[in-house]
């Protein structure tokens, strides 16, 4: 399982952000990929490589070429979201909790 | 098609300088104060956002239009050191009974007035459950459209 942190990581480069976002569209191979992006193919197969790395995006072979897909259950995306929205969370419900205490003192 | 993937629990921890029967209060009665006022269920703003002080207790969220939309509900209330909560909103926060997905708070004394809160969003891959549900909600507003703003602005302020 990757942790939130790679996916961060994967999500925060915007051409990165720009593969995973075509690929909501359904599944594509590289060459479709990077026909609507200004980058090569090569550099189309790296980020698609970190995307995977990360649990983001799942590849089948399909005869002599890959496909990608978004993870159908998306379920890499929901929990580094999840991590997010705690950490956020908590940090907020500390201030409060603080907050309360030294308003009693 | 392709495997299927079970994702690790999300796990959290902070220490706040409370006795345990405070951080326990402010977690559950005054959770209104604290829960991110972006994440509201409802169509309208959150006015307020209940957790029944009782096992089998709602957990809910209140509109200031009035209308009351459903999070989830009170599975162990045992204070002031062990709450779970059922959470059963989909991942683009839409109340879905047939769903929970369980949040266990532990309030851990740790000496001096302070408390470790230690919490466990755990069974995530019943996300993965509705998983139809969640392919619906890549375009909806709160949906992935929504979430991929909030990675690239967190990871910006993270690196």
């Amino acid at each position: 399982m990757a942790n939130a942190t790679a996916q961060f990581a994967a999500l925060a480069d915007p051409t990165r952000r720009q593969v995973f976002e075509r690929l909501r569209a359904g599944e594509q191979s590289v060459g479709q990929i990077a026909r609507g992006l200004p980058v090569s193919r090569p550099a189309v197969s790296q980020h698609l490589r970190v995307l995977k790395e990360a649990a983001l995006v799942a590849d089948r072979a399909v005869g002599t070429r890959r496909v990608y897909h978004i993870d159908p259950e998306g379920l890499g995306a929901v929990r580094a979201w999840l991590d997010q929205f705690w950490e956020a969370a908590l940090a907020a419900y500390a201030r409060e909790v603080e907050k309360g205490a030294e308003e009693q003192q | 098609m392709s495997q299927r993937i079970t994702p690790a629990p999300v796990r959290k921890s902070v220490v706040v300088r409370a006795p345990a029967a405070r951080a326990f209060e402010v977690f559950t009665a005054g959770i209104a104060r604290w829960w991110p006022k972006s994440h509201h269920i409802g169509a309208s703003e959150a006015q307020s956002q209940v957790i029944e002080p009782r096992s089998g207790g709602r957990w809910f969220e209140r509109g200031i239009d009035g209308v009351e939309c459903e999070i989830g509900k009170v599975l162990t209330w045992q204070p002031p050191t062990l709450l779970v909560l059922a959470w059963q909103l989909t991942a683009d926060f839409k109340y879905d009974a047939a769903l929970v997905t369980e949040v266990e708070v532990r309030f851990i004394d740790a000496g001096g007035s302070t408390t470790r809160v230690e919490l466990e969003h755990r069974h995530l891959e019943r996300l993965g459950d509705r998983g139809e549900l969640l392919r619906q909600s890549i375009d909806s507003p709160n949906g992935w459209g929504a979430l991929l703003e909030l990675y690239a602005h967190a990871a910006s302020q993270q690196l």
